[in-house]
């Protein structure tokens, strides 16, 4: 089990709608250990991004129980949750969420401030984790001077600074196109294969998905394949 | 996040958004500023009501009979102002009987004035103050000559044509010469200067040495005391102690000339510097009580106002707060930020109602005479208030940022 990052059992979440009840996951068991690069798939509508806000601590289950990194987080408070998302987990968005006004050193900064860190361990950190993603030379630039591409690095900069457990990607290719698509995985490529970071990362494209080792399918909140890549 | 981040944050924030930040500071901006000038003006005028103008125009261990109350405050009704006017008229012979019931060591003089044309060669002036007056008032008023002399017991006698001028007139009327031996009309009777008195300077403004003081029984009494109807009667005593003394002996020589019952009330009136000075309290008083109202509803308004420009900066900025809790900020974080922000702002705010209040006052004491003086208190209080006011405007707005639901706020577009 000491291997195993992620594990839920019968992961539920239902959401009132009107007088309604929707029921985004029905039931969710998975096993994500360490150091593995693991895509969700599903159409519009199957669960997956109802999952990435359960795996990101964003939100809590309905029913059923989540371990993350051997610690059951399915019944923690916001604020027990806030600091599991800001020790545990490193999200890399579609729409790359950058506070629009800080350069991105600062935004880098940004999970490494909620930890508490002194301003000049911040910077070290920060500017370490810039320049592995090949950004040392754009530390003062704010989200609007640089490409979508160097955006998501920079986003990827931030998820990878407070050295999660799990990195977690929510359609991280979405607002791009294709060849800055492929340099982004290339990027989380890299990640995985060179200093073993967990990956978990949803998408709808098979394109991106193939980069992962090991690609879980949702379909009506339920998983409906789960299949390892042959290495 | 530690508080100078926060403020640092805060600051960028209000930089960013220059407008709106203008507009939340402005309530907490014009609430400190008029505290702040108000206080400042206030507490000038209380210096300088006690330390000048009590003594300047007064005189101290100094009384003065007249036939109306020379300060009154609050509402004068009718009927007060007809009883008054029945009142009998101060004679010469009041005073008379006053300086001869006190001992020599008490100065007793009266004083009658009058604006009058004064003219002299080809120069004339229609408003010069002119007084009658006798001999103690020299001394009363402690008026020294810088030329010529001040008229004698005399003159005052036989009722002479002499004047004794101010430097605002010897100037106005004698420019470039020495007024003294020349002959100066007042009201159309020649008169001749004996004396210049020194430089008195002025009160809220007005000179003090745009005067002639003539002999109470010259020609001039025509204009200032005719028919020996004086306008006031000055008794100046050695010690305060001594002053009541004289009050009570004056008191008594008045009733029983003008046969007052025991019962009824004195028909004049009695007037101390103490008079002046609790008149001058009153006023400040009702402008300290006035202020706190002035200044709490400018300030709720201001936090009325920070309150709706946070609430505006919550919705607008949902998605920044979801990216914060996504990263790791606790609900304390996201309060503390948006609590240091309302309060940096109105603090902000209150900063610069300080500096403005201080330039306001300032402009004030330079375009009127009244004095300022500045005190730190209110200083210190309106800084406190401003960081209250933040605060508590921006309790509820925070609170709503804090309790965002991060899913939610991260989609928020």
């Amino acid at each position: 089990m000491s291997d195993t990052v992620i594990r839920t059992v019968g992961l539920t979440r239902d959401y009132p709608m009107g007088g309604e009840v929707v029921r985004a996951l029905r039931g969710v068991d998975l096993e994500i250990p360490h150091n593995e690069f693991v895509a969700i798939m599903g159409p519009s509508g199957s669960g997956k991004s109802t999952l990435m806000n359960l795996i990101g601590c964003l939100d809590t289950p309905t029913a059923g129980q989540y371990w993350l990194a051997g610690t059951e987080v399915s019944r923690m408070s916001d604020d027990e949750l806030a600091g599991v998302r800001n020790r545990q987990i490193g999200f890399v968005f579609q729409t790359f969420n950058l506070l629009p006004r800080a350069s991105s050193l600062h935004n880098v900064e940004l999970p490494l401030i909620y930890a508490g860190l002194k301003a000049r361990d911040r910077r070290a950190r920060a500017e370490r984790a810039l320049a592995a993603v090949g950004l040392a030379d754009r530390m003062d630039h704010k989200p609007s001077e640089l490409s979508g591409g160097q955006r998501q690095r920079v986003a990827i900069a931030r998820a990878l600074v407070t050295d999660p457990s799990i990195i977690l990607a929510d359609e991280p290719t979405g607002n791009l196109d294709s060849t800055t698509s492929e340099e982004i995985m290339k990027v989380f490529e890299e990640l995985h294969r060179t200093s073993g970071q967990t990956i978990v990362m949803v998408t709808h494209e098979a394109d991106i998905a193939k980069h992962a080792e090991r690609v879980v399918t949702l379909h009506d909140g339920r998983i409906s394949s789960d299949q390892l890549k042959a290495a | 996040m530690p508080l100078y981040e926060a403020i640092l944050l805060a600051l960028g924030t209000i930089r960013a958004q220059k407008l709106k930040s203008f507009f939340s500071l402005i309530g907490a901006f014009i609430g400190v500023m008029f505290l702040i000038a108000v206080v400042s003006i206030v507490k000038g005028m209380d210096k300088y009501v006690q330390e000048d103008f009590a003594a300047k125009i007064f005189g101290i261990n100094t009384f003065t009979v007249t036939r109306r109350p020379e300060v009154q405050f609050g509402e004068v009704s009718d009927a007060m102002r007809r009883a008054w006017r029945r009142r009998p008229q101060l004679y010469d012979e009041d005073f008379q009987a006053i300086r001869a019931a006190l001992p020599p060591q008490f100065l007793v003089a009266i004083e009658s004035d009058n604006q009058v044309e004064g003219v002299a060669g080809t120069k004339s002036s229609s408003y010069i103050q002119v007084s009658g007056v006798s001999e103690d008032l020299f001394r009363i008023r402690d008026y020294k000559v810088e030329s010529g002399r001040l008229f004698s017991t005399e003159e005052i006698t036989h009722g002479r044509p002499v004047v004794v001028i101010g430097r605002d007139v010897a100037d106005s009327f004698f420019t470039g010469m020495d007024p003294v031996g020349r002959t100066l009309r007042l009201a159309g009777f020649p008169f001749t200067v004996v004396g210049v008195i020194e430089k008195q300077g002025k009160v809220f403004g007005i000179s003090l040495d745009r005067f002639a003081i003539a002999p109470y029984t010259s020609e001039i009494k025509k204009v200032v005391n005719p028919h020996k109807v004086v306008d006031e009667i000055i008794v100046k005593a050695g010690t305060l102690d001594s002053m009541k003394i004289a009050q009570d002996v004056v008191q008594g020589i008045m009733r029983s000339r003008h046969h007052l019952r025991p019962e009824q009330d004195n028909d004049f009136s009695l007037t101390t510097q103490e008079d002046v000075l609790s008149f001058w309290a009153k006023i400040s008083k009702v402008l300290y009580t006035a202020l706190p109202l002035l200044v709490g509803v400018s300030l709720v308004v201001g936090g009325i106002v920070i309150m709706n420009i946070m609430l505006m900066a919550v919705a607008e900025r949902t998605r920044e707060i979801g990216i914060r809790k996504s990263l790791g900020a606790r609900r304390r974080d996201i309060l503390a930020q948006f609590l240091v922000e309302a309060a940096t702002l109105s603090t902000t705010g209150a900063v610069a109602g300080i500096v403005a209040g201080l330039l306001l006052a300032r402009l004030v004491k330079a375009v009127s005479p009244l004095p300022m003086g500045v005190s730190p208190m209110s200083i210190v209080i309106g800084i406190l208030l401003g960081v209250g006011v933040g605060v508590i405007a921006g309790v509820y707005p925070a609170s709503r940022a804090a309790r965002l639901d991060p899913v939610a706020a991260l989609r928020f577009e």
